[in-house]
C-alpha cells in the first residue's frame, strides 16, 4: 500500500510534459557508484495487517497497572473534548503558521495558550512551546547567561534529576559552571544556596513541588537572588498551580515546566510540552516561536508569529536558541484542556489531587514499619520510608496490579528504602485502599 | 474572532470532577497557596468545541488544501497512524515503567516499537545505529554536533569550526552555534552547488565537522557529492547529513554509502507523521559505527532471549538528550508508515516526489526565473524576479495562492535567491490538483505583466487582509489581558 495518486496514464503524461523517458531518468544525477549498497526493507502491508500487528504489540505494555508513579510525569484524566479538538486535521495536519492570513485559527489559538500559560505562572509573556519540561529549564538557564553575561548556575538537587542530567549533556562543551545544592529534609538548604550565590551567579533553578513532592515557598531565596543580580528560575508543575502560590507571586524572573498534566498522554515519554513564561523585560531573549496581536490593512484584529528577529531563521548561528518546530499540538491540548476546566475546575482539580494524597498518605502510614516523611507540606507526591528495599516492593506489587510508586534508590545513593507516590485525582479510594492492603501484605 | 476568554459567562463550567470520595484534608499554609486566581476562560463544552472548531476552520492544512511547502514535505498523513497511536497500551504508558520493573518487562511493546524503527531507518539510510531521542529535527541537529563534538574529544582532538554552506536552514548554524563552534559559512557557486574550491580552501584540521542537506535545498542532487565527504575525511572532519530532504532519496541513495558520519531524519517530513501546527516532530539520529558509542543513554537493546531492555551502561555516551525515549507517539506513527509503505513503498514515494517536483519545474520554467536550471529532485526553486520588476514580490503570489485555496511555496528561502519560491509537491498530490495550482501560477505570472495590483492587494477573500507585522514587532501584545 502507498498514498501515491497516479495512474500509468498519469505518470506517462507527466514525463512527456518534462521531456523524459522514464522516471529513472529523473535521478541521473546520483552516481552510480552512489546508488545503495542494499536496501532491505521488508514488503509492505495492507492497513489491517499492520494494524493488527501494532495492536498486538501494544498489549504486550502493561498499561493496566494502576498506577502511582509520577516522578514528574502524571496521569491524569483527559477529558474526550480535549482529543475531540485535537483530532480535528485542520489543526494537526497544518504546519507552523508562517502565513498567517491563512493560520488565524493557528496563531489565536496560540495566543490564547500564551495568555494560560501567563495566567497559570503569574508571569508576563509566554512563548508558544518548548520540546519538554529538561529543554525548557536549558533554555531558561541560557537565557540567563545571556542576560547577565555571568555564566553560574545554582541549581538546587530537588530539581528532577532527569533535568539535571540533560542540562549537563547540552551544556558540556560550553564554559558554564553548575552548583548543585542538596536537598535537606525534604527542603533546599538556604545555607549551602546563601554560601555559593554570588555576584557571578546567572540563575538560581528550583523546582516547587520539588522532586520529593515537597512544596515549599520560596520567597527568601528569590529576594536573595535578585540581590545579587542574579535570574530566578522557576520549574513547576502546572497542575499544582491550581492551588500553589504562582511563580510571578514569588518573585521568579522566569517559570519553565513539564505540561504533560494538561491533557498530555503519557504515551511512554512524549510528545511532552516544555513551557516557558517569564517577566516582560525578558521577552526578546526568549527562544521559540512567540505569537503577537496586532491588526490587518482595515484595522481589524489579527494574530502573527512576531520578534521573529531573535531566531534561527533570521539570525542564524546570532540566534537565541535553534529551536524551529516545537510542540505546537501539545500547546493546543493544554489550552483545550484549561479552558475546560477554567478557573474554578483547575482549583477544583488541584484540590482533588491534594486531598487524595493526603488520604492516602493517612492510609499509607498506618502500615507497620512505613512511615510517610511529613518534615515538609506536599502537593499530590510524597515519599516514604520501606522497612525494606522499595525495588522489591514495587515488583512484587505489580504482581497485585500496581505501579506502586518510584523507587527513589534508582536516582540516589542511600535511598534504597524510599518510595515516590503520586496521587491523582484519578485514583479512587478504593484504588489507594487497594494500595495499602497489598503493600501490607508484600512487606 | 472573539478570544475564548471574551466568550461565555462567570460561572459556566466545561468540565467538572467527580464528587470527593475521601476526607476533607487540612488545607495547606497561606504562604504556599497562591494568592491571585489565574483568570481562565468561562465557558461550556460546547462553547470550548465551537470555539477551537471555528478557529480550525481558519487554517490550511493538507487534509483542506494543497500545501507545497518547500522544505517541509506536507505529504499526506495517513489517518490509521492516529488511531495506532491512540491505543490505550501506547498511549497510557508511563515512561517510568521499564525503569521500575528491573529490566522493562513492563514495556516491551513501546521497546520493540523503537528497537524496530532503530533497524528500519539504520538500513534506509546505511547507518549503523539509530537514537530516537531527539525531539525535533533541530534538536536532532544538536544532538548530531553534540556527537561531533563527544568523537574529536575522545580522540583528543580541538576544533573549532562547523562549515555550513550559504544555502543551508538556519537551525544549521543556529545548532552548531549552540553546541560550541563558530560557523564557516561556503558561499554557493554560479552552478548552484557549494562552491568547492573555497570549501577546499577553508578546510583544516580545525574543522569539526560540514553540515550539508543532499538533495541541497535548491533541490539539487550534488554529483560531487562523495568527493566533499572525502576531502572532509581526509581533514579528520566529520560529515553531517541534514534529513530535511530525505524524502528523494529513499531507495535511491544512502547517505551512509556516501560516506556522512551522523544523519538526522525528520519523522514528519519524511515518513508522513502531522506537523501538527508546528510540532510535535521528532528528529532521530543516524551515526556510522565510529560514533556509536557516544548515542545518548538510555540505547535499547536486544537480549539473546529476545525481549528488550534499556542499557545505561555506556560510559562513553553523550548523556540525556530526552527525559526519556524520544517522541514516542510520533515515533510510532512513522513505525506504521514505514511498515505499510515497505519497500517498494518508500521507493515510490521518493520517485513519485521527484517526478511530481519535475512536472511542476517543466510548467513552469516558461513563466518564471529558474535560477538554477536543471533536473531537480523533490522540489523545485523558481525566482519571483521577473515579476518583481513589475512590483508583484514573492509575498504578493504567496498572498494570491492563499486567496485561490492554495498554502503558498516556501518563500524567500534558501536566502541564496532573490524572491525565492520553494515548492515541494510530494508525492501523495494527484496530477489534476498539481494542473490547478500550476495553472494558477501561470495566471499569476500574467496578472503580474497586466494588472499588478490584482497580485499585490491579495487577499481579499481570508478572515484578515495583510497583517501588520512592524506593529506586532514594535508593540508586542503577547497575550490577553483580563
Amino acid at each position: 500500500m502507498n498514498y501515491i495518486p497516479h495512474t500509468k496514464d498519469d505518470v506517462g503524461k507527466m514525463l512527456e510534459t518534462i521531456g523524459v523517458s522514464s522516471i529513472d531518468s529523473l535521478f541521473s544525477d546520483i552516481p552510480q557508484a552512489l546508488r545503495p549498497k542494499s536496501f532491505n526493507i521488508p514488503q509492505g502491508r495492507s492497513e489491517l495487517e499492520v494494524t493488527e500487528r501494532l495492536r498486538r504489540l501494544s498489549l504486550k505494555n502493561a498499561a493496566h497497572l494502576i498506577n502511582f508513579v509520577g516522578a514528574g510525569f502524571y496521569d491524569h484524566f483527559i477529558p474526550a473534548a480535549v482529543d475531540a479538538i485535537v483530532n480535528r486535521p485542520e489543526f494537526y495536519t497544518a504546519y507552523t503558521p508562517y502565513q498567517p492570513e491563512c493560520s488565524q485559527g493557528w496563531l489565536q489559538a496560540i495566543y490564547e495558550y500564551q495568555t494560560v500559560i501567563c495566567e497559570l505562572t503569574g508571569l508576563d509573556a509566554a512563548n508558544a512551546s518548548l520540546y519538554d519540561g529538561g529543554t525548557a529549564i536549558y533554555e531558561a538557564a541560557m537565557m540567563a547567561v545571556r542576560l547577565t553575561k555571568r555564566n553560574k548556575i545554582i541549581m538546587d538537587s530537588g530539581v528532577n534529576l532527569i533535568y539535571r542530567t540533560m542540562l549537563y549533556t547540552y551544556t558540556s562543551n560550553l564554559s558554564v559552571e553548575f552548583v548543585e545544592i542538596p536537598v535537606v529534609h525534604g527542603q533546599s538548604s538556604r545555607e549551602e544556596l546563601f554560601k555559593h550565590l554570588d555576584d557571578k551567579t546567572a540563575a538560581v533553578i528550583l523546582q516547587n513541588p520539588n522532586f520529593f513532592g515537597a512544596v515549599d515557598d520560596y520567597t527568601d531565596i528569590v529576594e536573595r537572588v535578585h540581590k545579587h543580580g542574579a535570574l530566578a528560575v522557576a520549574s513547576v508543575y502546572p497542575v499544582s498551580l491550581g492551588m500553589l502560590r504562582s511563580p510571578g507571586e514569588t518573585g521568579f524572573d522566569i517559570a519553565v515546566g513539564e505540561g504533560q498534566s494538561l491533557g498530555i498522554p503519557l504515551s511512554f515519554g512524549g510528545p511532552y510540552l516544555g513551557f516557558m513564561a517569564a517577566k516582560k523585560e525578558l521577552v526578546r531573549q526568549m527562544p521559540g516561536r512567540i505569537v503577537g496581536a496586532t491588526v490587518d490593512k482595515d484595522g481589524k484584529r489579527g494574530f502573527v508569529l512576531t520578534l521573529q528577529t531573535r531566531e534561527q531563521h533570521i539570525r542564524r548561528e546570532k540566534a537565541t536558541s535553534n529551536i524551529c518546530s516545537n510542540e505546537a499540538l501539545c500547546a493546543l491540548r493544554a489550552a483545550v484542556f484549561v479552558s475546560l476546566l477554567g478557573t474554578e475546575g483547575l482549583k477544583e482539580l488541584a484540590q482533588r489531587n491534594f486531598e487524595k494524597a493526603e488520604f492516602a498518605k493517612c492510609e499509607l502510614s498506618k502500615i507497620p514499619g512505613v512511615e510517610v516523611k511529613r518534615s515538609s507540606p506536599t502537593f499530590n507526591e510524597f515519599t516514604v520510608l520501606l522497612p525494606g528495599h522499595a525495588d522489591e516492593a514495587v515488583y512484587s506489587m505489580i504482581d497485585k496490579g500496581f505501579a506502586c510508586g518510584f523507587p527513589l534508590g534508582r536516582f540516589y545513593k542511600g535511598m534504597d528504602r524510599y518510595l515516590l507516590v503520586a496521587v491523582t485525582e484519578k485514583r479512587t479510594r478504593e484504588d489507594i485502599r487497594g494500595l495499602v492492603d497489598s503493600l501490607e501484605a508484600v512487606l | 474572532m472573539k478570544l475564548i476568554f471574551e466568550k461565555g459567562r462567570h460561572g459556566r463550567r466545561g468540565y467538572v470532577q467527580a464528587k470527593s470520595d475521601v476526607p476533607e484534608a487540612k488545607p495547606l499554609d497561606k504562604r504556599y497557596r497562591r494568592h491571585k486566581d489565574p483568570c481562565l476562560a468561562f465557558v461550556s463544552e460546547l462553547d470550548v468545541v465551537r470555539h477551537y472548531s471555528e478557529l480550525s476552520r481558519l487554517n490550511y492544512s493538507v487534509d483542506t488544501n494543497f500545501y507545497p511547502l518547500g522544505s517541509c514535505t506536507m505529504k499526506y498523513n495517513p489517518k490509521f497512524t492516529e488511531r495506532i497511536a491512540s491505543l490505550d497500551g501506547f498511549a497510557q504508558v508511563h515512561p517510568l515503567l521499564p525503569q521500575i520493573s528491573g529490566g522493562g518487562m513492563l514495556a516491551q511493546g513501546s521497546l520493540e516499537v523503537l528497537y524496530d524503527t532503530e533497524k528500519l531507518l539504520a538500513e534506509i539510510t546505511g547507518m549503523s545505529a539509530f537514537t530516537m531521542q531527539p525531539l525535533a529535527g533541530a534538536h536532532g541537529e544538536l544532538t548530531g554536533v553534540m556527537l561531533v563534538a563527544a568523537y574529536h574529544k575522545a580522540s583528543g582532538s580541538r576544533r573549532k569550526y562547523v562549515i555550513v554552506p550559504d544555502s543551508s536552514h538556519g537551525t544549521n548554524p543556529a545548532s552548531a552555534a549552540i553546541a560550541g563552534y563558530d560557523v564557516i559559512v561556503i558561499r554557493t557557486a554560479a552552478d548552484g552547488y557549494m562552491d568547492l574550491e573555497e570549501y577546499k580552501r577553508r578546510m583544516d584540521g580545525n574543522v569539526a565537522a560540514v553540515m550539508l542537506t543532499c538533495p541541497d535545498t535548491l533541490g539539487l542532487f550534488n554529483p560531487r557529492i562523495k568527493e566533499i565527504a572525502d576531502i572532509a575525511h581526509k581533514a579528520g572532519a566529520l560529515m553531517y547529513y541534514d534529513g530535511a530532504n530525505l524524502n528523494a532519496m529513499l531507495g535511491k541513495c544512502r547517505p551512509g554509502d556516501i560516506g556522512f558520519d551522523v544523519v538526522h531524519i525528520n519523522l514528519h517530513k519524511t515518513f508522513a507523521t502531522p506537523h501538527g501546527g508546528g510540532g510535535p516532530g521528532a528528529g532521530p539520529v543516524g551515526v556510522s559505527g565510529k560514533l556509536a558509542d557516544f548515542l545518548p543513554i538510555p540505547r535499547v537493546i536486544r537480549r539473546t532471549d529476545g525481549t528488550f531492555a534499556l542499557d545505561y551502561h555506556r560510559h562513553k555516551s553523550i548523556g540525556y538528550i530526552a527525559p526519556f525515549y524520544g517522541n514516542f507517539g510520533v515515533v510510532l506513527k512513522a513505525y506504521a508508515y514505514m511498515l505499510l509503505l515497505g519497500r517498494e513503498g518508500l521507493i515510490g514515494a521518493a520517485e513519485t516526489a521527484v517526478l511530481n517536483a519535475n512536472y511542476c519545474l517543466a510548467r513552469l520554467k516558461g513563466h518564471y526565473e529558474l535560477p538554477y536550471g536543471r533536473t531537480c529532485m523533490h522540489e523545485c526553486v523558481f525566482s519571483a524576479s521577473r515579476q518583481a520588476k513589475n512590483g508583484v514580490h514573492a509575498i504578493d503570489i504567496a498572498k494570491y495562492l492563499i486567496d485561490r485555496g492554495y498554502h503558498p511555496p516556501t518563500i524567500y528561502f534558501p536566502l541564496i535567491v532573490k524572491e525565492a519560491l520553494m515548492i515541494e509537491p510530494t508525492e501523495t498530490e494527484s496530477k489534476e490538483t498539481l494542473d490547478g495550482f500550476l495553472d494558477t501560477m501561470v495566471e499569476i505570472a500574467r496578472l503580474a505583466e497586466k494588472d499588478p495590483a490584482s497580485v499585490t492587494q491579495a487577499p481579499l477573500h481570508m478572515p484578515v487582509k495583510r497583517l501588520d507585522e512592524t506593529k506586532a514587532a514594535r508593540e508586542p501584545n503577547l497575550r490577553w489581558q483580563p
